[in-house]
């Protein structure tokens, strides 16, 4: 494979429309003197799902609530559709939030919490009704309306959230982590409810979570923090594909930091070495596990690169086998086909395309 | 950093209203503190000449001294039996199961929600009825019995925070039950100790209601002013006044003290409960 | 894991002296009630005599009445004063929340009397508020209706209680999740209509709490009306002192007492009812 063989060929961030709806210009935030949040610049194109990832105290939950309007940017400006977000509060904005707590009015039932986005933007009566419903209904709580919405479930609460803030048709929906306190079944069936709702309503998503498998289900693109600062931004594949430091290809999914020495386009480790464009130097290459394969398995192309490998350590996961391999002092991690109990050497090889250039 | 929107700043007009309040809290004390050092007296305004006589007087006033006496023996008096009573009876409502049970419980607090003159004037047809002298002793049974009720609720909120399991393992350990309770229970329950004491001695230093139906001759403190306000105002009243408030004060300051060098959230919780 | 020893040991004190000294004197003024005095002396002849009275004589209800329109006055006072304080400091004073909640705490360990006698200081004809107003030429003469009114009553009884009304109000604004606020402001609604629609509603089992507090014991005060009230601010309470006192009649005066005692207990009740329906959390 080559490196634009492994791009999907249908890139869902290509083929949106490439309208932007929210622009985050030079945005930074400070909490007395600890900067959290260090000149982000993104757009968001209209009807895109784009996801913040990031460990927590990345900056990503203070992100998003400088777009809700909850926090104040210290520096820099956001704008909607061209004009100034920041400069209005929060009630003002055409963005709706779903809370990390789902943050339910505990003294209103789960049709009040629909409706009260409605009532207090002054909607006619009539038409509130049939609006909260319609909410209900595509969240499938119709047959909830009248409950307390502390008498909830989860995933119920969940899902009154989402209804809550969608009714108001807002043009951005931001979502903190709202999956974070379900458990993992829950979790999976509402990403895919999420997704297909995002799909159907064509409002924009920015989610927030500090799950990479969530991320790269979820997202059209991801933008991934760390430490008050973009690592990079782009669709799943193309992080996983091309991450451009290493944190990102450690961040998303597993990998091997491979440290080579580059001379006159030939990168070489210990007893490896293969053709790079990379220029001459110290430099990092990121080299996923299911990129290394056993000779033993099939065709082997004729420029991929080949080594003895000691099997360590076998860990079986259904349809792969996990395996450490000792090479030359060094430990790789390879993920091959299901094939039963392996052991003692044996041959492997990689494609140098495989193998990313990543900064620090 | 750039300035912050109107919408995220502190209503001005709220702001003013909460200082009013508190002026409207404070004023009477600063009034009366300040008019203790009045030479002419309390009335007129502004207050001219400072003078320390008024406190010179009071400390010349026996019959004042007394009753401060008579009040701090009735006080320390009513910490000791409400404080035994209320733990007893705040470990029988936490562990012990007997019947009555929740009625028990609305009548022990029964005094803290009932108007004093109520409990007072019981009392004191308990009192004639069982032929007892009206006496600084009835004052102390009255003050005890009724300040049960805030002892058993403050204990009781100790006991409910307390690990229970710390007192399975010194059973575990070999403690006997007796044991247990002197090293492990009381032990925790010390700040509730000390903050249900300190709030039944201000009560009990304060109380009128109760103690205007049990006196006899000797007065309490607040009686000997409620009886001197009758015949009228004498600024040696804002002195002692003045002084009560300083040793409120100074009450406050060392419960913070102990506060501070025990722990931190749920004793606050405790003071903050009036 | 406690034996039948150690239960006993904690329970039979307490049992035996609440029975002893509170529960025999609670039920000496219910016996009381429903005796008689006959000729200077207490007779144990039970009846109604003492009920019928009360309802008889207009005197009894009017005296009611005005007590709990004073209550009622306090109460509404104190809200006034203590809920727009509590919401500025839960939601608006920001890093100075500590301090503002300690010195609202002061006040409330500062004896009853002293601060009762402090407005009888300022209220007087010859009072504070009369040499000021005279210092800065608004009055000439001393005005005299300040002190010994309904109004002075009031005002003493509403600095006494603002504070016991802030505490529970101050405390269920604070345990309002502050992310309810914010999902307010996210779905449209500006500062007020937050407030109406979310933070009151939230704070009512507070504002109750501390209503009834203002209100039961202004109900049963008998010494704000002796200290600044004066004649025309009998309160019920007043009546029962007197029975009890140079009028001489227990038996009447218990009767009144039981009155107040199941007012108390059923105001009680009720707010404990609609505190359980309105506490959501």
């Amino acid at each position: 494979m080559t490196p634009d063989d492994s791009r999907p060929e249908h890139d869902p961030a290509a083929s949106i429309s490439k309208e932007t709806l929210l622009e985050i210009r030079q945005v930074s935030k400070c909490f007395g003197s600890r900067e959290v949040l260090k000149g982000i610049s993104l757009e968001i194109a209209a009807g895109e799902f784009l996801t913040l990832l990031g460990e927590s105290g990345s900056g990503k939950t203070t992100l998003l609530r400088l777009i809700a309007g909850f926090e104040q940017p210290s520096s820099g400006e956001i704008r909607m559709a061209g004009e100034r977000l920041d400069t209005l509060p929060p009630y003002k904005r055409r963005v709706n939030t779903v809370f990390q707590n789902y943050a339910l009015f505990p003294h209103l039932s789960v049709r009040e919490n629909v409706s009260y986005g409605l009532q207090v933007s002054g909607v006619a009566k009539t038409e509130i009704s049939g609006r909260a419903s319609d909410a209900l209904r595509m969240v499938k709580m119709e047959e909830y309306a009248a409950s307390r919405t502390t008498k909830l479930s989860g995933g119920q609460q969940q899902r009154v959230a989402l209804a809550r803030a969608l009714v108001n048709r807002p043009k951005l929906l931001l979502l903190d982590e709202p999956l974070s306190a379900l458990d993992a079944n829950l979790r999976k069936q509402m990403q895919v409810e999420l997704k297909t709702l995002q799909r159907e309503l064509g409002i924009t998503f920015l989610f927030v979570t500090h799950d990479q498998e969530e991320a790269m289900a979820l997202s059209d693109r991801i933008a991934l923090l760390k430490d008050g600062a973009l690592e990079q931004v782009g669709s799943p594949r193309e992080i996983y594909a091309h991450p451009a430091t290493s944190y990102a290809a450690q961040f998303i999914g597993q990998t091997n930091l491979v440290r080579t020495d580059v001379r006159g386009g030939i990168a070489r480790c210990g007893s490896l070495q293969w053709g790079t464009t990379s220029s001459d130097g110290n430099v990092l290459f990121s080299l996923r596990p299911e990129a290394i394969h056993r000779v033993a398995d099939g065709r082997v192309p004729t420029d991929a690169v080949r080594f003895h490998g000691l099997i360590r350590q076998q860990i079986f996961s259904g349809s792969s086998e996990q395996l450490e391999l000792e090479v030359s002092g060094a430990l790789l991690k390879a993920r091959v086909p299901a094939q039963g109990p392996l052991a003692g050497a044996h041959e492997f090889w990689f494609s140098p395309s495989d193998a990313v250039a990543v900064l620090e | 950093m750039s300035g912050e929107p109107k919408h995220t700043r502190s209503p001005r007009l709220l702001g003013l209203y909460a200082l009013a309040v508190f002026a409207f809290l404070y004023l009477p004390i600063v009034v009366l503190v300040v008019y203790s050092f009045n030479r002419d007296g309390v009335g007129g305004f502004p207050p001219r000449h400072f003078t320390w006589n008024w406190y010179q007087q009071l400390f010349g006033d026996s019959a004042i001294w007394d009753s401060v006496a008579n009040s701090l023996m009735v006080a320390a008096g009513a910490v000791v039996l409400s404080l035994t009573l209320g733990l007893l009876a705040a470990l029988a409502l936490d562990r012990a199961t007997f019947p009555g049970k929740s009625i028990f419980r609305r009548l022990v607090l029964l005094p803290l929600i009932l108007p004093g003159i109520i409990t007072g004037l019981s009392l004191l047809m308990f009192a004639v009825y069982e032929g007892l002298q009206l006496s600084l002793l009835t004052v102390f049974l009255g003050h005890g019995t009724a300040l049960i009720s805030v002892a058993t609720t403050e204990l009781f909120a100790g006991l409910q925070k307390m690990d229970r399991s710390q007192e399975e393992a010194s059973l575990d350990l070999g403690a006997t039950p007796w044991q247990s309770f002197w090293r492990v229970t009381l032990p925790n329950l010390k700040l509730s100790l000390i903050a249900a004491g300190l709030l039944i001695f201000t009560l009990s230093m304060d109380e009128i209601a109760v103690t205007f139906f049990l006196i006899g001759r000797d007065n309490t403190l607040p009686l000997e002013i409620w009886a001197r306000l009758r015949r009228g105002i004498t600024p040696e009243i804002n002195a002692v006044s003045t002084l009560i408030f300083g040793v409120s004060v100074i009450l406050i300051l060392i419960w913070y003290q102990i506060r501070a060098r025990s722990m931190g959230k749920e004793a606050q919780e405790l003071l903050e409960r009036p | 894991m406690y034996s039948r020893a150690y239960k006993t040991i904690v329970s039979l004190p307490p049992l035996v002296w609440i029975g002893m000294f509170l529960l025999l004197p609670y039920a000496l003024m219910f016996a009381h009630s429903f005796w008689l005095v006959r000729n200077g002396m207490i007779v144990h002849h039970w009846g109604l005599r003492n009920y019928a009275t009360l309802f008889q004589n207009p005197l009894y209800a009017e005296v009611l009445f005005r007590t709990m329109r004073i209550a009622a006055g306090v109460t509404l006072l104190s809200l006034l004063l203590g809920y727009p304080l509590a919401y500025y400091m839960s939601f608006h004073a920001g890093a100075r929340k500590d301090l503002l909640y300690q010195l609202v705490i002061v006040p409330l360990w500062v004896s009853y009397l002293v601060r009762g006698y402090a407005w009888k200081t300022i209220l007087g004809s010859d009072g504070v508020l009369n040499g000021f107003l005279q210092y800065i030429h608004i009055t000439k003469e001393p005005v005299s209706f300040f002190l010994y009114s309904p109004f002075a009553v009031i005002l003493m009884l509403t600095h006494i209680y603002t504070p016991f009304v802030f505490l529970p109000l101050y405390a269920s604004l604070e345990h309002i999740p502050r992310n309810l606020v914010e999902a307010s402001h996210d779905l449209g609604a500006g500062w007020r209509a937050t407030f109406l629609r979310v933070i009151l509603p939230l704070s009512l089992p507070g504002l109750l709490a501390g209503a009834t507090f203002a209100f039961v014991l202004t109900l049963g005060d008998f010494l704000a009306p002796l200290l600044v009230g004066g004649p025309s601010s009998i309160m019920i309470a007043n009546i029962v002192q007197s029975l009890f006192g140079t009028a001489y009649d227990w038996p009447l005066g218990a009767s009144i007492s039981v009155c107040i005692l199941l007012l108390t207990i059923s105001l009680l009740f009720l707010t404990e009812q609609l505190e359980k329906k309105w506490a959501y959390q």
